[in-house]
């Protein structure tokens, strides 16, 4: 690794600490951020020659906040005096002196709620979801607004004016500055962490060959939850989230063949998937088994680990799987966990036990096309073909998009082919995100 | 004489890594490695899990076990353990078994490994 490719991973990993740090001075995004980019500029002349300094991030926030400090001073053109504390040091002309000094006082619960306050800002209810990751995406993850253009298929000024409006609505909205108590940042980790799934979501519902293109958004989801997981060690639910996208993440190499079409996960070649990830997956599920408390992520986590540990098919413990979504279903009630249980219990207990329990979900999922998938397989598998087929056709007339309606018919042909319903239908990923509270 | 060299680094910064990134520098060390292997001078290589991965068990009278990895700065790194077990259950059990059989107080941080070469040397 390069020095320069060394500093750029540096400064995109410092990132999130750095600006909720300015954030936290200046109570102004866009400051933050200015502030933070000519700290980078000035990493970029100064760390080359003198080497990287012991401490990135506390390097970035010192020299971030005094180039603010200076400007601002410069514009002002001296007409008033800043606070005494305000005033940079004589030391801060050589950061890197300064550098023991600062590191002294920087506070790890201090930088874990601003750290936290930087994702928790990007999820304001006001804004919607492909809003709330698209400035996730460029102010916590610090990716160019290209490169979230390109990840969500829309022009870069189109990604410019989403980000525009969702900053200006984060500008009216009012930041929490107050060093959150325990109920305010438990609220803020659940908003959060769903925000996280949905970047997550974002990149892993994609299909065909837009999936190469938005696997980046699946990576910089765990980079994600890897960091709310160092600040809330010892939270299971985030252990949860962290082994779920990893699990489901590991599938990825696996979900596509040489022509972009989607592979459905009976027949994903598994030596494919990444077992690294699963194994880091596997082992976080481990450490939240530990607690007693069994979250919708750590639930589906475990429901991964399942399909994860079967090295065919037809060794996945379905038995397994339908008491994690019983117990999914008693603590988030949702009709689409329990349309994902059906297909767990149409392979313990067969079919029509499957039919019974999904047939007064109709009324819920009536514009839902995964419900009519299923229902059509499952009518197909009891040899009641002529009902299937009208599921199957609404299902397809149900689908949002053509890639959505490839994706189904490919799951149809293949029902239809040997009769059997498969799991990984959209509907294990994209309704998972109606089963986490936000 | 057997000496273990242990690696530090920033982990935001190693694991923000591509798989590219990743495997390029696995190879590096590899060539160094197999040259040692050649020579009857390589032991066990290992590569550990995240931190997040890590759970620590406090010895004493009263074993505490919390998440995360040991973070006490007051005391060193004296040893370790390679040791298989099928859960983290196992693992802690082992450390338990392993702390009341220590004489000194002090902590084990548990942490699955993601790489493991047993090697062999020659002494």
């Amino acid at each position: 690794v390069t020095d320069i490719a060394w500093i750029d991973v540096a400064l995109t990993s410092a990132r999130p600490q750095a600006i909720g740090a300015l954030l936290r001075y200046f109570r102004d995004l866009d400051a933050a951020e200015e502030a933070f980019q000519e700290a980078c500029l000035r990493a970029l002349q100064n760390w080359p020659q003198n080497g990287p300094p012991r401490d990135p991030a506390a390097w970035l926030i010192f020299v971030g906040r005094n180039a603010a400090i200076d400007e601002t001073r410069r514009r002002r053109g001296h007409e008033e005096l800043p606070a005494d504390d305000q005033l940079s040091s004589p030391a801060a002309t050589n950061a890197h002196d300064a550098e023991a000094l600062l590191a002294e006082h920087l506070d790890g619960a201090r930088y874990r709620d601003d750290i936290l306050r930087l994702l928790f800002i990007c999820c304001h209810p006001e804004l919607p979801a492909t809003q709330q990751i698209a400035l996730a995406l460029r102010v916590v993850s610090g990716l160019t607004v290209k490169q979230i253009a390109r990840a969500f298929l829309v022009s870069e000024t189109a990604m410019e004016q989403r980000i525009t409006r969702a900053k200006n609505c984060i500008a009216r909205a009012d930041v929490p500055f107050d060093t959150p108590g325990a109920p305010e940042r438990a609220g803020r980790l659940t908003a959060v962490a769903a925000m996280i799934y949905l970047v997550f979501n974002e990149g892993y519902s994609a299909s065909g060959g837009d999936a190469s293109m938005r696997a980046p958004l699946c990576e910089e989801a765990i980079r994600l939850g890897r960091l709310l997981l160092r600040l809330f060690q010892d939270e299971p639910e985030i252990m949860g989230l962290c082994a779920l996208l990893l699990l489901q993440h590991a599938r990825a190499p696996a979900r596509f063949d040489a022509n972009g079409s989607i592979v459905l996960l009976d027949d994903q070649d598994r030596g494919l998937w990444d077992r690294k990830m699963i194994n880091e997956g596997l082992a976080l599920i481990d450490k939240a088994m530990r607690h007693n408390r069994r979250g919708p992520y750590l639930l589906q986590a475990a429901i991964a680990a399942l399909h994860a540990r079967a090295g065919r098919p037809e060794d996945t413990d379905w038995a397994g799987i339908d008491q994690l979504y019983a117990t999914l279903e008693r603590l988030h009630p949702s009709p689409v966990v329990t349309l994902n249980r059906a297909v767990a219990v149409a392979k313990v207990h067969g079919p029509a036990a499957a039919l019974a329990m999904i047939e007064p979900l109709a009324p819920h999922l009536s514009g839902y096309f995964h419900f009519y998938g299923v229902r059509g397989a499952l009518l197909m598998q009891l040899g009641r073909a002529a009902e299937a087929r009208v599921a199957f056709d609404q299902a397809i007339a149900r689908a949002n998009t053509a890639a959505e309606a490839a994706h189904i018919r490919l799951h149809l042909d293949r029902l239809i082919k040997d009769s059997s319903p498969s799991e990984d239908v959209p509907a294990s990923t994209k309704p998972s995100r109606r089963v986490v509270p936000t | 004489m057997l000496y273990a060299i242990l690696c530090y680094d920033s982990e935001d910064i190693v694991g923000a890594w591509t798989k590219e990134q990743d495997d390029a520098a696995i190879a590096k060390l590899g060539v160094v490695t197999q040259k040692l292997a050649a020579q009857g001078r390589l032991g066990p290589v290992a590569r550990l899990m995240p931190t997040t991965a890590a759970t620590t068990l406090r010895k004493g009278r009263e074993v505490i076990v919390t998440d995360g990895p040991f973070a006490e700065t007051k005391e060193q790194l004296l040893g370790f353990f390679i040791v298989e077990c099928s859960t983290l259950e196992q693992a802690l059990e082992t450390a338990r078994d392993l702390g009341r059989a220590s004489s000194s107080m002090g902590s084990y941080e548990i942490r699955p490994l993601t790489l493991f070469q047993p090697g062999s040397t020659a002494t």
